[in-house]
């Protein structure tokens, strides 16, 4: 009979689970009642009072590993504290979420429990077994796994599953000690645009993506960079959109070409980039093609604003395509929603 | 004063982006149709930590750059062809099979035995890189395994920027959510790095480095290890492409009013 424990994590605040956390304490409770398996949630923070409290009802058994020295994401310690919240579990199924703290360490937790691992999951089926699915070669092959070896960790992807939630209510929780390995390793903090330039927003219900076609020389026979810096800043202030780009638009800065002065290579969508969820996606300016496309695996709505009418976009990637010059269209949809709000 | 730094990148070969892929059922299990004539690329994000390492390298003069890689002996030779022009390094090729599909623990397994058996290599200077996922498993677990088996504590994923400090201690940036870089200062050397994109350009092709790479990668070639890689219980049930071909509606004829219009209406849409 399997043992499953979910593994989460607190925000920044220190208390306060992260949302991919609570989305994998769904995936383990559904796998629970699937497998009729107990369940028991490991929680890592500086302090878990609140992260405990806000899974009381969930029925599972609560660990938590807290202190100052687990307020920050760093190999050392969450390494060790993972690992004493899976010695405590005795788990034989260990889900996380697929975020950048867990990510760090949790392969090396699977090694010193004797374990196994797989990331990126996207979702769990079977009733007698665990069937994994996930993605290959960047999105472009799908498979679906399983593995008779545990302990068997399953890192899962954010947006999968729902986020859990309920009322909090006071909760038993056992702490679980830590043997700290020696800390070389500081974290001094986050650099990031400031909140008005940050173009990156996971949580937008829409994506734009800014192709290499906004530089180039428009048929006046000139670039006008610094239009379309300010039409695609207005698209994103108007719609609250994320913003994408292509790795071409982006390399064009480490080419010492003009590049849009907000693009950096944390925007890049596709084979070398991110693959954000968002409900729709908009490209402009953007031809289409494989390497960038994958990004969009889980974008559900696009469409696409190109001058080339063989684009990618027109071959069953996108939804819907206009054959168009972006500038204008940009402009008109800027001032549309613009009269609107007004 | 320069930091005296052994680096070994770990990167391996892949089908070049471009192509077409298909995944076939053998008798070994999944892999790509035609695999070993695709035209294949160093892993992206490796070849960042590549370029990063060359940087780091030259540098610190008296620093040491090995690039482990495990892959079909042909696949790396012609691969090295280019990767060979860009940078110094030492090859060290392990032959093995290629693709997404074996498991990342085996992978692991025989590239730190190999790094831990690296003549010269002092394990107290290593920067231990490579690329944070692959662009054919894209797991993201390789790197971390390695530094585990080689006993390394301070790991670091997604890093986009290094910088070394005199003392030997050096600060980190990583990638993470929200668009938003983790600030870490590291007491020294050994270190796991795993690169995103970094800040460097992909270096020009330079002739001279090549041919002098080349003298010591084609030996190596020949005399390359050959690993056997465990499947650790891992069984892949379906290997499929996604069906999601999209019917895309084509607008050839409509003004920026009318699209502008039809999005306004999209955008607002539920």
């Amino acid at each position: 009979m399997e043992t499953i424990l979910v593994l989460a994590h607190a925000d920044e605040t220190g208390s306060a689970l992260t949302r991919a956390s609570l989305e994998t304490v769904t995936a383990g409770l559904e796998l629970a009642a699937r497998l009729s398996a107990p369940l028991t949630i490991g929680i890592v923070a500086a302090d878990a009072t609140a992260a405990a409290n806000a899974l009381s009802t969930t029925g599972a058994r609560l660990l938590a590993v807290s202190g100052e020295a687990f307020a920050q994401a760093r190999y050392a310690s969450d390494a060790a504290a993972c690992e004493a919240l899976c010695r405590a579990a005795k788990a034989t199924i260990v889900l996380a979420p697929g975020t950048s703290r867990f990510t760090r360490v949790a392969a090396s937790v699977a090694h010193r429990l004797g374990g196994f691992i797989d990331t990126h999951i996207t979702a769990l089926a079977g009733t007698e077994t665990i069937e994994a699915s996930r993605w290959f070669y960047r999105q472009r092959v799908e498979a679906v796994l399983n593995r008779e070896a545990r302990p068997w960790f399953l890192l899962l992807d954010a947006g999968t599953h729902a986020a859990f939630a309920a009322e909090p209510a006071t909760a038993q929780v056992e702490q679980v000690a830590v043997q700290l390995p020696e800390i070389r390793t500081t974290v001094s903090g986050f650099r990031a645009p400031t909140e008005d330039q940050q173009t990156i927003r996971p949580d937008a219900k829409m994506l734009l993506v800014a192709g290499a076609g906004w530089t180039k020389k428009q048929p006046d026979g000139q670039i006008h960079a610094a239009e379309a810096s300010e039409l695609i800043l207005g698209f994103l202030h108007a719609t609250s959109s994320s913003l994408g780009s292509s790795k071409s638009l982006v390399d064009q800065g480490g080419e010492g070409n003009f590049v849009l002065p907000f693009l950096t290579h944390l925007n890049q969508i596709g084979q070398t980039g991110a693959t954000p969820r968002h409900a729709k996606g908009l490209s402009t300016c953007c031809h289409g093609e494989e390497p960038h496309v994958v990004g969009w695996r889980f974008i559900a709505d696009r469409r696409a604003i190109s001058l080339d009418p063989n684009c990618g976009w027109t071959r069953g990637k996108a939804d819907v395509v206009y054959i168009a010059d972006a500038f204008p269209v940009i402009a008109k949809v800027n001032a549309l929603l613009e009269a609107k709000k007004a | 004063m320069a930091n005296l730094l052994h680096i070994v990148v770990c990167a391996g070969v892949v089908p070049d982006p471009l192509q077409t892929l298909e995944p076939v059922t053998g008798p070994n299990g999944p892999g790509l149709k035609n695999e070993m004539v695709l035209p294949a690329v160093l892993d992206p994000w490796a070849a960042s930590a590549l370029y990063e390492a060359a940087n780091l390298a030259t540098k610190n003069p008296g620093s040491k750059l090995w690039l482990v890689s495990l892959g079909s002996k042909a696949k790396l030779q012609q691969v090295m062809m280019t990767v060979a022009q860009k940078a110094a390094f030492e090859l060290v090729p392990i032959d093995g099979p290629i693709g997404g599909f074996p498991d990342a623990h085996s992978t692991a397994a025989v590239l730190a035995e190999t790094i831990a058996a690296l003549p010269g290599l002092d394990r107290a200077k290593l920067l231990l890189f490579g690329g944070w996922e692959s662009a054919t498993r894209g797991a993201g677990v390789t790197l971390q395994l390695v530094g585990e088996r080689l006993g390394i504590t301070d790991q670091f994923q997604g890093v986009d920027q290094i910088d070394l400090h005199e003392d030997g201690s050096f600060e980190v940036l990583e990638r993470v959510e929200g668009g938003k870089h983790q600030v870490s200062v590291c007491a020294g050397t050994p270190a796991v790095l795993g690169w995103a994109t970094g800040n460097l350009a992909e270096p020009p092709n330079n002739p001279q480095v090549g041919m002098k790479n080349m003298r010591t990668i084609m030996p190596a070639l020949a005399k390359a290890k050959a690993a056997k890689l465990e499947a650790n219980g891992l069984r892949y049930l379906s290997v499929s492409l996604p069906k999601q071909q999209r019917t895309t509606r084509v607008e050839k004829n409509m003004s920026p009013d009318e699209i502008a219009a039809e999005l306004v209406a999209w955008i607002g849409a539920e």
